[in-house]
């Protein structure tokens, strides 16, 4: 008789990683189908690409690594590094873009630190910024709402063999920060002025908003890191806008513009980059929403939900120090970093 | 109606919750459809002593021994231990070990019993009303039946429920939750005997007196629940229902939900005054006390896929698994993992030999379906699934994380010894990582680590004492060098010069000792504390030692005292020396005795500092040789007896030179090889080898002193000596012929004198002493103004002044007998001394020599050896004889 010998426990639940990961994915799904509606086809073209180049990378320095490629590749975590910065990315952008972006990620932000679990930062978030140094133009040409491209304009867009100006525009953040403090100019802007927030964007929003519920109610994530994000950036925008409603923007125009939601829900979630205790991660995504209204406030970028995510990954395991919980049995939680 | 679910009994009746949990399917509609049925009769039983927590129980039998069912085959060791019974009438056909449950996969020393099949009880009786009983002789009763916590740790139940009187039970909990899947063994027990239960729990409540008990029951079990209820109903026994999540049946845990209390961190339930008891603990106090029956049997859960009739056996302690798998029909090839335990917290069994025991609620007989594999581990990543389900709401990826990389010290911040190795952890995490594996990995190092501390903890304080001595020995010996040379001043100056006091000089130097000492005995005391307070074994050793030092200590404050005292008078400095000196031996081979004693103590417990104290007592031995020879050296030296012949001083020196410095060499070998071996101990000997070094430097550069003082002073004194050629021999022979002149008369005379003055001495001196130690006292507690203080310091110097008196009377008495001696052996009684304790160490030599080689040596050789032994021992006999002679004749008594 030859009995399997281990230790307890001897049973475990039915979760794995891959099938947490594949959550992530079918959350992104809405939001994905909005980007579609609003602006073409630019959107779902940059996922599958950013998805095979993803895989491609991945199996590639898995292999220079020598490790199996099955059973990494399983975890989706490439394919989910892969959609998420696919999203972020303007639908107007070129194949090389999304190329650079989504190799830089995955090989240097993830695999060079040691794979999943040991990056300190967000492999996808990495690649965005990467891409918005290297080519401010690129990035930051969104389309214009109502001038949706044909799925043939949108795939020549990608080949980079038509031009964009005949579709983009200025978002609803960009026009806000050109024109802050100028009432006039303001009430001018369409964009401005959807049913409640930025004109298509705010749908964009709800979309994630709504894939983010879906992660909440399967228990992906926790509350703590949606919530102090959303009041992160919610509070100040209030505040900030009730003192001048001209110099700056309403909450609601912040939480359904540019990134929030995809920020709150998808990306300030990931689990390896952000802090782990409960009360630090409600820390840490409040952080990231206040340094996100402040950066649109009065930064040089229109968004900025990826600065703020990597220097709060940065401050993570800091935070975490500070933030233990109270164990049971003792009266007070251990702080610092220990000796 | 509001006010019912706002008011009070709506608070107290309140279930709490506890943090995180899990939901793992439950798997115990396998087992809790049938009655509990009875288990096999297996042929052989294995009872191993230690089935529970605590020191292993003594047999009472041996291989051979006919037992009935219910007699006691080993008893309790100690307090925390539990008794064993024979669960069945047979014979024991073995006591040895035996494979058994243990995570190490470790055999145990086990009771073997084969059945006869008759299954005979011995004699036994219940108590009919154990009111009538004090709680004492109930506790007692419950230890003799050999109960221990049938929950899961097995800790002997007359522990916890003998908390003495000042301990106020506010909560007894018992635990029915049973929240581990798989197991039914409680449900179908409350369901089956709740009234049996309930009559076990009324005696607690007789020996605990809580002010309330609680039940705490899942609520997966409601047929448990409506049996215990009618049950208790009419008494006051609370049945709590408590939402099923697992581990709600941990003990903190349920204290938690049906208190609200949380036990602090490293203590018991008893603190916060909770007691917690199991179901099955409870229905077997009840057995014991009721119908007399000690603990025989338990209701295991036998399930599994593997299983044919899955169910509840009541097994018999010591069942082999493999008899109960066989009994409840498992199908062989079918069988993947076999669990001991729940799922949860179990443990996988590697041999289906081992036997069931008193804690084995649970054998799980799993298909490979059933419990697969544990699939292979992936990378962290940090999803907090594994906090969130934390009872112990500690942050599990934390601790891994420090796990695996060794911190220890990181995963200790994160409270690595507060997790209680449920396993919700690990088993909610995606990433399949064995997470309960490595901290039970992590808290074997950090226990290692903890043992490790204390090891060198007890190093360090050894080194601390030693240095603290060696300070000690040192001051001592610059003192008595400093003595030494003012009496060979004052000798020069004698025969012209009026005697003075002590120089200034000599006081600083008795100051300086004074300090030093009471420097030393301060650390040691320290040593002795921290020792103490850390549990530690030696701490008596350094109390010991502490002790020896502080006595050393008040001597020398006296030394200083009278130093000071002795200023003006018109004393002989040198006197005050031997005295000193008298003493100093004394205490060195006191000292000498003790770490003598240490060694052998430590050799015989095998510990591995024997060898380091051996050769510290060889090193106090030396002190103590020195010291005694310079005594002699001393005395001799007396003034009171200005004729007394003089061994050379020099010749003195340069032997114990020789000595020291041949210790010198021998130290350094040692620690040489020490050094070789990689002992932790090196550095120690070689701290050893430098002092003794400087010990032999000093011992030269006193020698160069003394030769530089010699050729002034008594160097005429070899004149008083006896012509040696017709001194009587006395070692020839084995009776010593009566010294021949002695007058009888005149040595009954001084004997009678010599006793008085004794006396008068030892009153005088204890006097003194008295009153030295009470001002030492006042001294110390600053309870006296400095008039009383001066007042009390003067009756101690007029005391020692008598005291000192007295003693010059005694000695100079004990001179002339001595004279005596020596004119009529031809050998002073120094020679006598020298010669009966140099026949003592050759022949103590000799012995150990033998002892030595008695394993490794060849016949003859050990023949020699024994024949060389003999002569030395007649030749010590001889030289004793001599000496005792000699001092009785002239009515000295020896000291
Ligand atoms: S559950 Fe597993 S993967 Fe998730 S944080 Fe804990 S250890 Fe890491
Ligand atoms: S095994 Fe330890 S760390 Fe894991 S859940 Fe239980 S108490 Fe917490």
């Amino acid at each position: 008789m030859s009995l399997i010998s281990s230790t307890s426990p001897h049973t475990t639940g039915k979760t794995d990683t891959g099938a947490f990961m594949r959550q992530v994915l079918y959350a992104t799904l809405p939001g994905l189908a909005v980007l579609t509606w609003q602006f073409g086809w630019g959107s779902v073209i940059n996922v599958l690409w950013a998805v095979l180049v993803a895989l491609l990378s991945e199996a590639a320095i898995l292999k220079a690594r020598g490790r199996p490629l099955g059973f990494y590749l399983k975890d989706y975590s490439a394919v989910v590094t892969a959609v998420l910065l696919g999203l972020a990315l303007p639908p107007t952008a070129p194949w090389w873009l999304t190329l650079i972006g989504v190799s830089f990620a995955i090989i240097v932000a993830k695999q060079l630190y040691g794979g999943l679990g040991m990056n300190p930062f967000n492999p996808a978030m990495v690649g965005y910024v990467l891409l918005l140094i290297s080519f401010p133009a690129a990035m930051t040409r969104w389309i214009a709402p109502g001038q949706t491209p044909e799925p043939a304009q949108s795939w020549q867009l990608f080949l980079g063999q038509a031009g964009v100006d005949g579709f983009s525009g200025a978002t609803p953040l960009d026009t806000f920060r050109t024109w802050a403090g100028n009432a006039s100019e303001l009430s001018g802007h369409a964009i401005l002025h959807g049913q409640f927030a930025g004109l298509g964007w705010e749908w964009v929003n709800l979309a994630f908003l709504l894939g983010g519920l879906y992660l909440l109610a399967r228990r992906i994530i926790t509350w703590q890191i949606p919530a102090a994000f959303l009041l992160g950036v919610a509070v100040p925008a209030l505040i900030a806008s009730l003192v001048d409603p001209v110099r700056f923007a309403g909450p609601l125009f912040h939480l359904f513009s540019g990134g929030t939601m995809l920020g709150a829900f998808f990306i300030a979630t990931d689990p390896v980059t952000a802090a782990t205790s409960r009360l630090g991660r409600f820390i840490y995504a409040l952080l990231i929403g206040v340094l996100i209204w402040v950066i649109r406030s009065f930064g040089g970028y229109p968004d900025a939900v990826a600065f703020s995510v990597l220097l709060l990954n940065l401050c993570a395991p800091f935070i975490d120090y500070y933030t233990q919980p109270r164990t049971y049995g003792h009266r007070k939680a251990n702080r610092g970093v220990g000796s | 109606m509001l006010a019912k679910l706002f008011g009070g009994t709506h608070r107290k009746n309140r279930v709490y919750d506890f943090h995180g949990g899990v939901h793992p399917p439950e798997n115990k509609q396998q087992s809790n459809g049938t009655a509990i049925q009875p288990g096999p009769l297996p042929a052989r039983l294995i009872l191993p002593l230690n089935m529970h927590i605590g020191a292993p129980a003594k047999p009472l039998v041996a291989p051979g021994d006919k037992v009935l069912k219910g007699q006691m085959i080993a008893e309790p060791v100690g307090a925390v231990s539990a008794a064993i019974h024979a669960p069945t009438s047979g014979t024991v056909s073995a006591i040895g070990p035996r494979p058994i449950q243990h995570p190490s996969g470790m055999d145990a020393i086990c009771i073997v019993i084969d059945s006869d099949g008759e299954d005979r009880w011995v004699d036994h009786q219940g108590i009919a009303d154990y009111t009538e009983l004090s709680p004492g002789e109930l506790v007692d009763t419950i230890r003799q039946a050999g109960i221990a916590g049938m929950g899961g740790a097995g800790f002997p139940t007359s522990i916890k429920v003998n908390l003495g009187d000042h301990q106020r039970v506010e909560q007894l909990i018992i635990n029915a939750v049973e929240c581990e899947p798989y197991i039914t063994a409680d449900d179908r027990l409350m369901r089956e005997r709740a009234a049996d239960i309930v009559a076990g729990i009324h005696i607690l409540q007789y020996l605990l007196n809580p002010r309330r008990t609680l039940i705490g029951i899942e609520d997966n079990k409601p047929e448990a629940i409506s049996a215990i209820k009618r049950a208790c109903k009419g008494c006051d026994i609370e049945v709590r229902v408590v939402p099923t999540k697992y581990p709600s049946g941990g003990e903190k845990q349920l204290i938690q939900l049906l208190t609200g209390k949380e036990v602090a961190s490293g203590q018991l339930p008893a603190q916060v005054g909770v007691v917690c008891q199991n179901v099955g603990t409870a229905f077997a106090i009840q057995r014991a006390v009721c119908h007399g029956e000690p603990l025989l049997s338990r209701i295991t859960t036998l399930t599994g896929d593997a299983v044919a009739q899955p169910g509840n056996y009541e097994t018999l302690l010591g069942t082999p698994v493999a008899d109960l798998l066989q009994h409840g029909g498992v199908h062989s090839q079918q069988l993947g993992r076999l669990v001991m335990g729940g799922p949860m917290m179990g443990f996988t069994l590697h041999n289906p030999a081992v036997p069931v025991v008193k804690t084995t609620n649970c054998i799980i007989a799993a298909s490979p379906q059933e419990l697969p594999e544990p699939p292979p581990e992936q990378p962290c990543i940090r999803c907090g699934s594994c906090a969130e389900a934390c009872p112990a709401n500690l942050l599990p990826q934390q601790l891994y994380w420090h796990a695996k990389n060794d911190d220890l010290d990181k995963a200790l911040h994160h409270n690595l010894m507060d997790c209680i190795e449920c396993g919700a952890c690990a088993y909610v995490c995606p990433s399949h990582i064995p997470l309960v594996q490595y901290y039970r990995y992590a808290k074997g190092e950090v226990r290692q680590r903890a043992a490790d501390q204390v090891k060198a903890d007890k190093a360090r304080q050894r080194f601390e004492a030693r240095q603290a001595r060696i300070e000690q020995e040192q001051a001592e010996k610059e003192a008595r060098r400093q003595a030494r040379l003012e009496a060979n001043r004052k000798k020069k100056e004698a025969g012209a010069a009026a005697p003075t006091g002590p120089s200034a000089e000599q006081a600083a130097a008795l100051k300086q000792a004074s300090l030093e000492a009471s420097k030393a005995y301060k650390a040691a005391v320290k040593a002795a504390k921290t020792a103490e307070a850390q549990g530690d074994d030696n701490a008596a050793d350094l109390k010991a030692e502490a002790e020896r030092l502080k006595a050393v200590a008040d001597k020398a404050k006296a030394a200083v005292r009278d130093a000071k005292a002795d200023a003006p008078a018109v004393a002989a400095p040198a006197d005050d020396a031997v005295a000193s000196l008298k003493k100093q031996v004394g205490d060195a081979s006191s000292a000498y005795k003790a770490a003598v004693k240490a060694a052998k103590d430590a050799e015989a417990s095998g510990a591995d500092d024997a060898g380091d104290l051996r050769a510290r007592a060889e090193a106090l031995k030396a002190t103590a040789d020195r010291l005694k020879a310079e005594l002699r050296d001393a005395k001799a030296n007396a003034p009171t007896t200005p004729a007394a012949p003089q061994t050379d001083p020099v010749a003195e020196l340069k032997k114990q030179v020789g000595d020291a410095s041949s210790a010198y060499k021998s130290a350094v070998k040692a620690a040489k090889e020490a050094e070789a071996q990689g002992a932790d101990n090196a550095a120690e000997l070689r701290a050893e080898a430098d002092r003794l070094k400087a010990v032999a430097d000093q011992l030269k550069a006193d020698l160069r002193d003394a030769k530089a003082n010699a050729p002034a002073p008594a160097k005429a004194a070899p004149a008083g000596k006896a012509p040696p050629a017709d001194s009587p021999k006395v070692p020839e022979s084995d009776a010593p012929q009566s010294v021949a002149g002695v007058d009888p008369e005149q040595a009954a005379k001084r004997q009678k004198r010599l006793k008085a003055l004794k006396t008068a001495y030892n009153m005088a001196h204890k006097q003194y002493k008295d009153a030295h130690a009470a001002l030492e006292r006042a001294e110390r507690h600053e309870e006296l103004s400095a008039d009383e203080f001066n007042a009390m310091q003067q009756k101690v110097d007029k005391l020692k002044g008598k005291a000192d008196v007295a003693r010059d009377a005694l000695d100079a008495l004990v001179e002339e007998a001595k004279a005596d001696i020596r004119a009529h052996t031809g050998k002073d009684l120094k020679t006598l001394k020298l010669e009966a304790a140099r026949a003592e160490s050759a022949l103590a030599d000799k012995q150990q020599e033998l002892a030595q080689r008695r394993d490794s040596a060849a016949e003859e050789t050990l023949e020699a050896l024994e024949a060389e032994l003999k002569a030395l021992e007649t030749e010590a006999h001889i030289a004793r004889k001599a000496l005792k002679q000699a001092v009785e004749e002239q009515g000295l008594v020896e000291e």
